[in-house]
């Protein structure tokens, strides 16, 4: 880690510590908004800090949101703190200011027309707590960043199983802000995925450390389960997995900085989502087979981890959705191309 | 709680004209081995291929000039592995002596056993294997039976070594031998002349496959002189940590399959359309993440850190993915493994389908390896 994602790390582990609990997960569950929370985020900056710093924010790069991303992972941030760093990273690229309120992001089937927005997005994160919400939208001018007011889009409440918002938006003519993206049409789905692998590696690194603890805490046959091999086994396997979305994801992050075009970029940041997927079911898995019983209660907070991984693992893309697309381009470069693509990135 | 570390470490610019250089050497050497031979990588044998590599000053790569070594740097050397395994050359013979035997003697060997030694190595010519495991000795190497008795000049041995590699090639043997009753103080470390030594029996073991590749190495009073320890008496048990730490971190533990892999895309490019699209896009994720974790342990390396436990992931997670290739051929492909005739894919697959079962037992078991994690976890 370099300087500023040491200071990073420092402190937004301190926000998220001092602001993120049990209560204010279960609250926000229930539907209230974490005001209090998102005031300190908003405070320290953290939602801007892939906004340029021409434009007031911290000027940071993916490398650097990773600690902040994978920070927010790990403690089960009820607020959509990665949608504003997405946002944030989508509108600095097109040269849009990113507004004071609540910004989030969303995919949809759109139409842009001199200047109107029209269509339906799904699954929009934190879609009635948002004031805007920003796109990427192909149009007959090519790719085009969208920023769009809510008050005049149409919200349909939903939720993922870890009951964080994610709503239905319908937009008929709604004026709205654009400018060329400079980044591909598919840009929310792709760094998208890339936040999301990144917020997967937070909680597994998670799940790993509350399941080692809970194996030396709880005592069953006179000794603490951890000193089980068969418990110490299936940590190990808890732990490698976890490692392994860790690296993935992190790589992925060096490599969208690294390239300008987020098309460059594709690659590892599907090898990062569909290793997070992979991990995410053998992990959530052992974690709660080692918690046992309390772990399958609301009391307990294992499940703020295990149903975030559940939700997110499918968002942006599934893993079976980016394998499809990663399988496919190594068939068709062929057999002998797999190794020197590899090597050669 | 003590976790392991995975850095993101990217090879430095300047490799990528050694590995055209190795590329273009391959492309040569390995031009008309069939696929099921180059399938066995670095099981496979060949001193000629073995001096060639030598000659190319691509052994014994990070060691001293006046050891004949090339001090070359950990991403280098890691750049010639690599492209080695993708491309399924035979690098068996000198593998172990690259791999730990020769930085074993770097690091504790006297100054005699380098230098009669280490340049042999460095050129190909003269190839390692390792004495550890024993008939009643295992996964629990401290339970080392094989006894090395003070005699005047050096040490009298007896006892059994077993599932020693490639000991019917070899010219050295490291071996661990008990000095004294102490579980682990009595262990000793030695530099066993194969070749040379009166009183030692090699008898191959035929593996499932049909393979002699393994072996029983029996000692019968063998002499063994005192400039051949290595180390000092009983120092044994720490040095063979430090050994098993270089021989778990290399490319080769989530490599052994990739030949297979690539055979498998072939198969489905001849076959257009999108079948097994998405069964290679998660063999694809899962190769490249073990890739970046393993150059993080060769980034270690080049620091002079001991990644011993990250090594250990690598190598757990690593032989899971080289196991689960040949059950993905079979569920995708649906062609039988065959051996001596058929394709390319079915040799592969015959070769690799019964091989994979020693992918998870040499180098230290998957239960010892995942042992070590715990204790890293803070379990044990």
């Amino acid at each position: 880690m370099n300087e500023l994602q040491t200071i990073l790390s420092d402190s937004i582990a301190k926000l998220l510590g001092d602001h993120v609990n049990k209560d204010v997960i279960q609250r926000a569950e229930e539907g209230q908004w974490p005001a209090e929370l998102w005031e300190a985020l908003v405070q320290n900056g953290m939602t801007r800090i892939l906004v340029p710093e021409a434009q007031e924010g911290a000027g940071a790069n993916w490398e650097d949101a990773h600690v902040v991303l994978k920070a927010a992972g790990e403690h089960s941030t009820p607020a959509p703190l990665a949608e504003a760093i997405l946002a944030g990273f989508i509108l600095g690229r097109a040269g849009i200011a990113m507004p004071e309120g609540v910004v989030t992001v969303m995919e949809g089937d759109f139409k842009l027309e001199s200047g109107r927005l029209s269509g339906v997005a799904k699954a929009v994160p934190w879609g009635r707590n948002a004031t805007h919400a920003v796109t990427v939208v192909e149009s007959g001018w090519g790719v085009e960043t969208v920023l769009a007011p809510l008050q005049y889009a149409r919200i349909d409440k939903d939720q993922n199983v870890a009951r964080e918002p994610r709503d239905t938006l319908t937009f008929d003519h709604v004026v709205v802000d654009t400018a060329w993206a400079g980044l591909p049409g598919n840009a929310v789905k792709l760094y998208g995925a890339l936040t999301r692998s990144i917020q997967m590696a937070g909680a597994l690194d998670y799940l790993t450390r509350a399941s080692v603890q809970y194996a030396n805490e709880r005592t069953q046959f006179g000794k603490p389960i951890g000193k089980f091999q068969a418990i110490q086994q299936q940590l190990a396997v808890l732990s490698t997995q976890s490692a392994a979305v860790g690296i993935a994801a992190a790589h992925a992050a060096a490599r969208a900085d690294k390239v300008s075009s987020g098309d460059a970029a594709a690659f590892e940041i599907a090898v990062a989502k569909v290793r997070a997927d992979d991990a995410s079911s053998a992990a959530t898995s052992i974690a709660h087979q080692v918690h046992g019983a309390i772990g399958f209660t609301y009391e307990h907070g294992l499940h703020f981890a295990t149903r975030r991984l559940w939700s997110w693992r499918a968002e942006f893309g599934s893993g079976a959705d980016w394998a499809d697309w990663l399988g496919r381009e190594t068939i068709t470069r062929g057999a002998d191309k797999l190794w020197p693509y590899v090597t050669g990135r | 709680m003590q976790t392991f570390r995975f850095d993101l470490c990217e090879l430095p610019e300047e490799t990528k004209g050694l590995r055209q250089e190795v590329r273009d050497f391959l492309a040569v050497e390995l031009k008309h081995i069939p696929a099921v031979t180059r399938a066995q990588t670095w099981s496979g044998s060949d001193p000629e291929f073995s001096r060639k590599m030598g000659a190319k000053g691509w052994i014994g790569m990070r060691w001293p000039k006046q050891y004949g070594g090339h001090e070359r740097s950990a991403f280098d050397r890691y750049v010639v592995l690599e492209e080695m395994l993708a491309a399924g050359a035979p690098v068996g013979a000198h593998w172990i002596g690259d791999r730990q035997s020769g930085p074993l003697l770097l690091n504790f060997g006297t100054e005699e056993q380098r230098q009669l030694i280490l340049p042999k190595v460095a050129r190909g010519e003269c190839y390692f294997c390792i004495g550890m495991s024993e008939p009643d000795s295992g996964s629990d190497l401290a339970a080392t039976r094989t006894k090395a008795e003070k005699v005047d000049g050096g040490y009298r041995v007896n006892g059994t070594k077993l599932w020693t590699s490639g000991a019917h090639h070899a010219h050295y043997m490291i071996a661990l031998f008990r000095t004294s009753p102490d579980k682990h103080a009595g262990l000793t470390q030695f530099l066993v002349d194969l070749k040379n030594t009166d009183g030692i029996t090699i008898r191959p073991i035929k593996d499932l496959a049909g393979n002699a590749h393994f072996n029983e190495v029996v000692f019968q009073d063998a002499f063994v002189p005192d400039s051949m320890l290595v180390g000092s008496e009983g120092s044994g048990w720490a040095q063979v940590g430090a050994e098993l730490a270089f021989e778990r971190s290399g490319p080769e533990r989530y490599l052994s399959s990739f030949l297979l892999m690539v055979e498998m895309i072939r198969e489905l490019q001849k076959r257009g359309g999108a079948e097994g699209a998405r069964e290679i896009g998660r063999l694809v994720a899962h190769l490249v993440t073990l890739r970046q974790m393993s150059l993080s342990v060769a980034g270690m390396l080049d620091k002079g850190e001991n990644p011993a436990l990250e090594a250990s992931v690598v190598k757990d997670l690593g032989a899971v993915f080289e196991q689960d290739m040949p059950v993905k051929a079979h569920e995708l492909l649906g062609i039988a493994p065959t051996v001596g005739a058929g394709s390319d894919l079915e040799q592969v697959l015959g070769y690799l389908t019964q091989t994979v079962p020693s992918f998870s037992l040499r180098g230290g078991t998957r239960e010892i390896l995942r042992g070590i994690i715990a204790r890293g976890l803070g379990l044990r």
